[in-house]
C-alpha cells in the first residue's frame, strides 16, 4: 500500500457539488499530477462535512486547514503554496464574520468546536464509495462484535442501556421498540430504515446517506441481529438520486465482503437488503403509509393498533427507524450502552443532529450533545444571524414543530423541553428568522405544505387544515377579522385531537406556537393591515424616491412585467396596479432609490 | 414520432416482467414508464393494468397520489423551485412569482413551447444554499430575481 504524506479531501455533497465542487477536484487531480505530486499527495471525494454556506470545502491533512468557497481558480495556489512549499493559503481560511480572524485549524472553528460526532462521524472524512475506508474507522467492528461475543438478547440491552430515541420525530426509545419486535410471533420479520426525508429544513439523513451510507447498513444489521429479522428496506426519496447511488456501491461492496447475504462473517445469521425509491408524498415518513407505499400501494396511514412491530410490512412484525436512528446503533455497540448514555441529558442521551439553516451566517448541519441551548447552536456556531439583524424566532421540527422565541434561546434542547415549549425535536430542522420574517406568513407557509400533503384519508386532517389554510391566507391578504383567530385556534385544537396520524396530529403547531409567542403580529396583519415584517406581498409595496433616482433606468431594464416608466429627464415610478412585487427593482438598483413600504 | 401501440405494450410487457408474480411492483414499474415515456401515457397505464392485473382505477389512484408521477406530457428542461421552509424564510416565492410571470407559466405547467415545466417542490435537501431551484439534475443555489432567468435560459 502506498504512504502519501498529504491527503486532499473535496467535498463532494449535494451542497458543495452545487457550488462547484466537481471543477474544483478535477482542477486539483490535474494540477497535483502536473506538478509531479500524485505519488506524495492523494485526493479524496468525501461526503458532506456540513458547512454547506462555505462550500466548495477542500481540507489538507495532515494540518486539517479548512478552506472555504475554492474555485479551479483558486487550486493552483493551494498547490503551489500548501502542498509544495508548505504554506497556507490564507486568503481562503474560514474568517470569523465578527472579529475577523483567520482559523487554519478546522477544528477551532467555532462550528465545528462544539460538535460532537456520532452519527456523522464519517461525514467528510472518508469516501464513502470505498468500504475499505469505512473499515479502516472501526466499521463493521461492531457488527463483528455482535455475531461472535453477543447473544441478540445482548445487543438489545446495550442498545436500551443506551436510552436512544428515535431521531425522526416521536422520540420513541429504540431498544423498546426493538423489543416490542422481537417479542413479536413470527419467523418472518423485517427491519426498515425510513430514508424519505421530507421534513423541509432537514437534510441530515441526506448527509449520512450520502457521506457514509455503511454506518446506516451495520445499524441495520445490529437492528437485524437483536430482532430476528433477515431482510430490510431502506425507503429512499426520489429527490436523493446521490444517497441511492451510493447505497447501490455500498451494499455491492458488502456483498463482496461477505457483509451482506447468506451466512455473515461464518455466522448463522443472513441478511438481505433493499432499497425501494419513494414516490413524493410527505405522509410516506409516517411508519404505516411508508409500508403501504413499499408494498405498492397508495402511501396513507392505516389506524394503530396493530401495531408494526406485530403487524407491519406485508402482515409481519416489522421495525422501523429513520436513518440517524441507525447511524448511531454501531457506535453504541462498538463502545457501549453506558458511553452513549453518558452524553447527554437525563432524558435525552447522546447527540442530535440539527439543519441550521435559514437567516443565519453559517449554515450547515451540526450535531451536538442532547441538552445544548438554541443560543450556542445559532450564535455560537451558527455564527449569529445574517447581515447583522435581529433576532426574531428559530422555528424547529419542520412543518410539525414550532415556533420559539428569543426568550427560548437558553433553552436546552431536548425532547421534554421542546414539547413544553410547544415545538418538537422532529428531524432537527432549526430554520432561523429574523425581522424580517413575517410570522403569520410563516405559519401560513406551514399550513400551505400540510394541507398538499394530507392524504385525505381521515376528514379533520383534510378539512381541517384546508379551513386552516383559508382563514391564514384571508388574514395575510388583510382580509381577515378578529374573530378568526379564534376559529384558528379552535381549528387548531380539533385537528390536533382527531386526526388519524401524526400528520395530522401535528400539523397545528406552527399555527399554535405562532399564535402563543406572535400574537401581535397577527393583530397587526388584521387590525391595521399591515405586515410589521414587510414580507406579505399584498400589504406591501414597492416605490422608488424621486430625490434618490438618477434616472438610470437600470430598474424599468430588468423590471419582468415592464411596469416602471420614466426617462433620463423624469424620475421613474412604478405602475402599483401591475406591480407583482418581486424585488427585481430592489435588488438591482444602485442607488437604494427603491423601498419596500 | 409516437410510439404505436404495439411497440408500447411490448416495451411495458418488458418492464413489468420482473415484478410478475412477485409483490410491491406497481410504484417501481410505474418510475420505469415514466423514465422511459417521460410521463405516464394513458396508453401505457392501460398495459400495464393488463399486465400486472391491477385494475386502472387503482394504477390512477397511485399515479396521482404521488407528487413523482404525471399524466401530461412535461417540458424538455424541468424547472424545480424548491419552497422549503429555509427556501421560504430567503424569498422563493419571489423567484416563483418571477419565474411564473416571465415564462407565462401556471405551477405544474408546461411553456406552449415544450421547453420547461415549472414544479414547486416541497424540498431539495440543500438547504444550506437557500434559496435553490433545480434545473434537470443541477441544484443552483443562492439564487437572487435578477440571476434567476439568466440560469433558466442557459437551459436551451
Amino acid at each position: 500500500m502506498a504512504l502519501y504524506r498529504a491527503h486532499v479531501l473535496v467535498c463532494k455533497g449535494t451542497g458543495c457539488k452545487s457550488s462547484g465542487a466537481a471543477p474544483v477536484y478535477d482542477a486539483l487531480k490535474e494540477e497535483i499530477t502536473r506538478r509531479g505530486l500524485d505519488k506524495e499527495v492523494m485526493l479524496v471525494e468525501t461526503g458532506c462535512h456540513g458547512m454547506c454556506e462555505m462550500g466548495p470545502i477542500v481540507v489538507v491533512y495532515p494540518e486539517g486547514s479548512l478552506y472555504c468557497r475554492v474555485t479551479a481558480d483558486d487550486v493552483a495556489e493551494i498547490v503551489e503554496e500548501h502542498l509544495y512549499k508548505g504554506r497556507l493559503v490564507q486568503r481562503l481560511l474560514y474568517t470569523t464574520p465578527e472579529d475577523k480572524v483567520k482559523i487554519p485549524h478546522y477544528r477551532d472553528i467555532p462550528f465545528y468546536k462544539k460538535q460532537f460526532r456520532i452519527a456523522l462521524r464519517n461525514c467528510g472524512y472518508i469516501n464513502p464509495d470505498n468500504i475499505e475506508e469505512y473499515i479502516a474507522r472501526d466499521g463493521y467492528v461492531a457488527l463483528a462484535k455482535a455475531l461472535t461475543a453477543m447473544d441478540p438478547e445482548d445487543v438489545l440491552a446495550e442498545v436500551k442501556t443506551s436510552g436512544l430515541r428515535g431521531r425522526g420525530g416521536g422520540g420513541f426509545p429504540t431498544g423498546l421498540k426493538w423489543e416490542f419486535c422481537r417479542r413479536a410471533k413470527g419467523d418472518k420479520k423485517y427491519v426498515i430504515c425510513n430514508a424519505d426525508e421530507g421534513d423541509p429544513g432537514a437534510f441530515m439523513d441526506r448527509s449520512i446517506l450520502e457521506g457514509d451510507p455503511h454506518a446506516l447498513i451495520e445499524g441495520m444489521m445490529l437492528g437485524a441481529y437483536a430482532i430476528g429479522a433477515d431482510e430490510g428496506y431502506i425507503y429512499c426519496r426520489a429527490e436523493y438520486p446521490l444517497a441511492i447511488k451510493r447505497l447501490g456501491v455500498a451494499m455491492a461492496q458488502c456483498t463482496e465482503y461477505g457483509l451482506l447475504g447468506d451466512n455473515i462473517m461464518g455466522t448463522d445469521f443472513s441478511f438481505h437488503l433493499h432499497v425501494k425509491e419513494g414516490a413524493g408524498a410527505f405522509v410516506c415518513g409516517e411508519e404505516t403509509a411508508l409500508m403501504a407505499s413499499i408494498e405498492g400501494e397508495r402511501g396513507m396511514p392505516r389506524p394503530r393498533p396493530p401495531f408494526p412491530a406485530n403487524k407491519g410490512l406485508w402482515g409481519k412484525p416489522s421495525n422501523i427507524n429513520n436513518v440517524e436512528t441507525w447511524a448511531n446503533v454501531p457506535s453504541i455497540i462498538r463502545e457501549g450502552g453506558e458511553w452513549f448514555a453518558s452524553i447527554g441529558t437525563e432524558k435525552s442521551k447522546g447527540t442530535k443532529v440539527f439543519a441550521l439553516t435559514g437567516k443565519v451566517n453559517n449554515t450547515g448541519l451540526v450535531e451536538v450533545p442532547m441538552g445544548t441551548t438554541i443560543r450556542e447552536i445559532v450564535f455560537d456556531m451558527g455564527g449569529g444571524i445574517l447581515n447583522g439583524r435581529k433576532f426574531k424566532a428559530v422555528q424547529i421540527g419542520g412543518p410539525s414543530g414550532g415556533c420559539l422565541t428569543e426568550e427560548h434561546l437558553d433553552l436546552p434542547v431536548n425532547y421534554e423541553s421542546l414539547t413544553a415549549a410547544g415545538a418538537i425535536m422532529g428531524s432537527g430542522g432549526l430554520v432561523v428568522m429574523d425581522e424580517d420574517t413575517c410570522m403569520v406568513d410563516v405559519a401560513r407557509f406551514f399550513l400551505e405544505f400540510t394541507q398538499r400533503e394530507s392524504c385525505g384519508k381521515c376528514v379533520p386532517c383534510r378539512e381541517g387544515t384546508k379551513q386552516m389554510l383559508l382563514t391564514l391566507e384571508k388574514i395575510t391578504s388583510g382580509k381577515g377579522k378578529m374573530k378568526d383567530l379564534e376559529t384558528l385556534e379552535e381549528l387548531a385544537l380539533m385537528v390536533k385531537e382527531m386526526s388519524l396520524c401524526g400528520l395530522g396530529q401535528t400539523a397545528p403547531n406552527p399555527v399554535l406556537t405562532t399564535l402563543r409567542y406572535f400574537r401581535d403580529e397577527y393583530e397587526a396583519h388584521i387590525k391595521d393591515k399591515k405586515c410589521p415584517a414587510k414580507a406579505c406581498s399584498a400589504l406591501i409595496s414597492f416605490v422608488i424616491d424621486a430625490e434618490k433616482c438618477r434616472k438610470c433606468g437600470i430598474c424599468a431594464k430588468n423590471c419582468p412585467v415592464d411596469c416602471i416608466a420614466g426617462d433620463r429627464n423624469t424620475p421613474y415610478v412604478i405602475d402599483q396596479e401591475r406591480c407583482i412585487k418581486c424585488g427585481t427593482c430592489l435588488e438591482v438598483c444602485p442607488f437604494q432609490a427603491v423601498s419596500k413600504v | 414520432m409516437s410510439p404505436t401501440k404495439a411497440s408500447t405494450e411490448e416495451r411495458i410487457r418488458q418492464i413489468v416482467a420482473p415484478w410478475k408474480g412477485g409483490h410491491g411492483g406497481t410504484i417501481p414499474v410505474l418510475q420505469e414508464v415514466q423514465k422511459e415515456f417521460g410521463y405516464l401515457p394513458e396508453d401505457a397505464l392501460m398495459a400495464v393494468s393488463k399486465e400486472m392485473k391491477i385494475p386502472p382505477s387503482e394504477l390512477y389512484g397511485v399515479a396521482t397520489f404521488y407528487a413523482q408521477f404525471h399524466l401530461n406530457p412535461r417540458g424538455r428542461h424541468i424547472i424545480r423551485v424548491c419552497r422549503g421552509t429555509a427556501c421560504h424564510v430567503r424569498g422563493s416565492l419571489i423567484l416563483l412569482d418571477k419565474i411564473k410571470k416571465v415564462l407565462q407559466v401556471e405551477e405544474n405547467g408546461t411553456t406552449e413551447d415544450l421547453r420547461y415545466t415549472l414544479e414547486p417542490v416541497a424540498c431539495v435537501g440543500a438547504c444550506g444554499l437557500a434559496p435553490v431551484m433545480m434545473v434537470d439534475e443541477d441544484t443552483h443555489g443562492r439564487l437572487t430575481p435578477d440571476k434567476i432567468m439568466e440560469v433558466i435560459n442557459s437551459y436551451e
